[in-house]
């Protein structure tokens, strides 16, 4: 990425000496002016960027850093109390099963949508009849609104009459209690969330495998190489730009599912399938007396993970862009 | 009138913000009640949004700003968001005139002091029954008007019954009960459906049966609390109930009764209409304490309240809007559209005079609780989250009921101290 916009630049640098000469009148007038528009190009996104970013990080910021009780969060006099909102949520009991369950939750979805993704693009990229229709099929999940695909696996799944037990049930296995069984509903929710990431993953990796040559298959199978070594030595390292910013964004969106887990278990039974994510939400709204406190602060905590990992990102790219 | 929508907005996507995941507040933009025009212009909140413009409702709320030479604009929203959305508008400086929400978030509005009581604004709830009024008084005063109740019953499937030969007028404590549902299971039918979700909803429906075995909310893990849980979690053992009762919503488990394999349902009041279109014959019966008798449901259902206001010279007006809703004849018709149960004796009688069906019905929510009452007010929600926890973390098999609420008591003791 960091190359592309490099040779995006020099490229339009390239061009730059061609346009005074074209329109040689307009460039010197502009010089004032120019900065002026510069400027009222640049306010409408300073400010979006303020209040829909800024303020309301600010906003969160504040509110993990307060004492807030109804009462004060409408009087807007709520007590500084420092960090107290981070330790009462480190110390409360659903802290680290939701910190792991947020831990397995995104790391089991990204393996399996990355892995089945892979597999899928790999396979459509063989052009075969129809394939086209049958890729724009797999978009469907990501298509749909995320209530009508939560809502649909929650019925599949259904211990009594979903249609996944009755499946079961021919092949003469137990019914399984995959959303009302403590051990089964992180699987539950993980299997729901990797169908519609799939597409996301698919879309992205099948764009990346177009924008490989194809000559470089065509001497590789000059020198005699199988499919599986193809894929190995030449696919997956030449996609690994592709494949960092699909994980990345991947893990952003995986860190804070919360509609799906909200719609098909409300992050139980008993905390078994609660995330932070899901439970940021549980004390902010989940009950009839709001925490908004302790709810801002679970919220911070996922901000900074999802942070952490776009610098990370960004310093393994800087790396590449190095050696590269 | 632009920065206060502005700045509505901005705080509902720090709100937003909040949740990293996503759900979202979706504040629009109102238009307060400032300016001249807006002198003769009262606002009216209710959690009704299933009734547009042209409903009996609306048409009321009209007729009485009419009557008491305003002009009415009504907002419905989802009774979910209007804890939220009341709390903001609160903040803002924005809160309607009247405001008609679900009777356990009337003590945590009071305690944030968005609620005046009815002394400041003279309303009369001499005629309300007492146990309905209760939900809305914290620190011995009153902050609303009960505008309807509703409550919990059991409705069972007649033909099922019949089936296993079970006679419902005999099922009136939890032996019976557990009697009735395994005849019933052994004769290849359901036993009972009901709600046990992680929200409120799930402690709504448990509360019957913790109350109806003589557990006290204020101590979870008595061995009467264990008993209740007990029951349902052998029920989902025996299978008696299925497990799907640990997600169900009461809507969701309403669905598996009308399937008509269920005998039993426990649901509300506002099923009634739903239940005429079943297409099996269907009976109520109360819900059965552990002793028998009738068990103290919980109550559902409204309060109209007045929020504070910066100008208190409204108070005069919104009070004679709220007098008009909960004026005999109107609470006759509003409680009718709405499937509830009216506040006071007088339309009580009209009501069953009317409807004879209800007549069980109104001695359930005569027997029911606030449960917000007995002065736990705001330390209700703290309670009633441990106590769903309780219910599912047992219902699920992942504690024993009694550790379960060893727990769930510990907790609340810690969050309510």
């Amino acid at each position: 990425m960091a190359s592309s916009t490099h040779t995006a630049s020099r490229g339009l640098a390239a061009q730059e000496p061609a346009r005074p000469r074209a329109r040689p009148s307009r460039r010197p007038a502009g010089g004032g002016t120019g900065r002026w528009a510069a400027w009222a190009f640049l306010l409408p996104l300073l400010a979006y960027l303020l209040a829909f970013y800024a303020y309301p990080l600010y906003r969160n910021l504040d509110l993990s850093l307060r004492d807030y009780t109804v009462r004060s969060f409408v009087q807007g006099d709520a007590p500084f109390i420092g960090l107290a909102n981070y330790r009462e949520v480190a110390d409360n009991p659903t802290f680290v099963p939701a910190l792991t369950h947020t831990v397995v939750f995104t790391t089991a979805s990204l393996v399996l949508q990355f892995g089945i993704g892979m597999a899928l693009a790999v396979f459509f990229h063989q052009h075969f009849r129809l394939s086209a229709t049958l890729r724009a099929l797999f978009l469907v999940p990501w298509l749909l609104p995320l209530i009508v695909s939560a809502s649909t696996w929650s019925w599949m799944l259904n211990s009594e009459a979903g249609v996944v037990n009755t499946f079961l049930g021919v092949l003469g296995i137990d019914p399984v209690n995959w959303l009302t069984s403590p051990d089964w509903s992180l699987a539950s929710v993980i299997i729901a969330n990797v169908w519609i990431g799939i597409p996301f993953n698919l879309v992205l990796l099948y764009s990346g495998l177009q924008g490989i040559p194809q000559q470089i298959y065509e001497a590789a199978a000059l020198d005699g190489t199988t499919g599986w070594q193809r894929f190995w030595r030449l696919t997956f390292p030449l996609l690994r730009p592709v494949s960092a910013i699909t994980l990345l964004l991947g893990l952003v969106y995986t860190l804070k599912v919360f509609d799906i887990i909200w719609i098909m278990t409300k992050g139980g039974p008993a905390d078994s399938s609660t995330t932070l994510a899901t439970w940021s939400y549980q004390l902010g709204f989940g009950s009839l007396l709001p925490q908004f406190g302790p709810g801002a602060a679970v919220g911070n905590l996922l901000i900074v993970a999802a942070l952490a990992f776009g610098l990370v990102y960004i310093r393994v790219q800087r790396r590449q862009g190095g050696t590269a | 009138m632009t920065s206060f929508g502005r700045s509505q907005r901005a705080l509902g996507v720090a709100l937003a913000a909040l949740v990293a995941a996503g759900g979202t507040v979706a504040c629009s933009s109102r238009s307060d009640s400032s300016g001249d025009a807006a002198g003769r212009t009262y606002t009216i909140w209710d959690p009704y949004p299933q009734f547009d413009d042209s409903s009996d409702w609306v048409t009321l709320l009209t007729k009485c700003g009419t009557d008491a030479g305003v002009t009415v604009t009504r907002t419905g929203y989802d009774t979910t968001d209007l804890t939220n959305k009341a709390l903001l508008a609160a903040q803002q400086g924005n809160s309607p005139d009247v405001l008609i929400v679900d009777n356990p978030v009337v003590s945590t509005l009071a305690e944030a002091g968005t609620l005046t009581t009815t002394e400041e604004t003279k309303l009369d709830t001499s005629v309300m029954e007492a146990n309905l009024l209760g939900a809305g008084q914290s620190g011995g005063k009153t902050y609303g008007v009960p505008i309807g109740a509703n409550t919990l019953a059991l409705y069972y499937n007649k033909k099922v019954l019949d089936a296993a030969g079970v006679d419902p007028t005999t099922v009136e404590d939890w032996a019976a009960l557990n009697a009735a549902l395994a005849k019933v299971t052994a004769a290849g039918k359901k036993g009972i459906t009901f709600s046990a979700i992680g929200t409120e909803e799930g402690s709504f429906q448990f509360l019957p049966w913790f109350w109806g075995s003589g557990a006290q909310l204020t101590k979870l893990d008595s061995p009467e609390g264990t008993a209740a849980v007990s029951l349902w979690t052998d029920w989902l053992k025996k299978g008696h109930a299925p497990n799907s009762v640990i997600n169900n919503t009461q809507t969701t488990s309403w669905q598996e009764f009308a399937s008509g394999d269920f005998a039993f349902a426990e649901n509300g009041t506002w099923q009634l209409g739903n239940a005429k279109k079943l297409g099996f014959e269907y009976g109520i019966i109360a819900i059965p304490a552990k002793a028998g008798g009738p068990a103290p449901a919980p109550t559902g259902g409204e309060f109209v309240t007045i929020p504070v206001q910066k100008r208190t010279d409204r108070y005069t007006t919104s009070q004679k809007l709220v007098a008009c809703l909960t004026s005999s004849d109107n609470l006759l018709a509003t409680d009718t559209t709405l499937s509830y149960i009216a506040p006071t004796v007088t339309v009580q009688d009209k009501q069953v005079a009317q409807n004879p069906e209800l007549k069980v019905w109104v001695e359930a929510v005569k027997a029911a609780k606030g449960r917000t009452g007995d002065d736990l007010g705001t330390k209700y929600p703290k309670i009633s989250e441990q106590l769903w926890k309780a219910v599912q973390a047992a219902l699920s098999g992942s504690k024993t009921p009694q550790a379960a609420l060893t727990e769930a008591q510990s907790a609340a003791a810690a969050a309510t101290k």
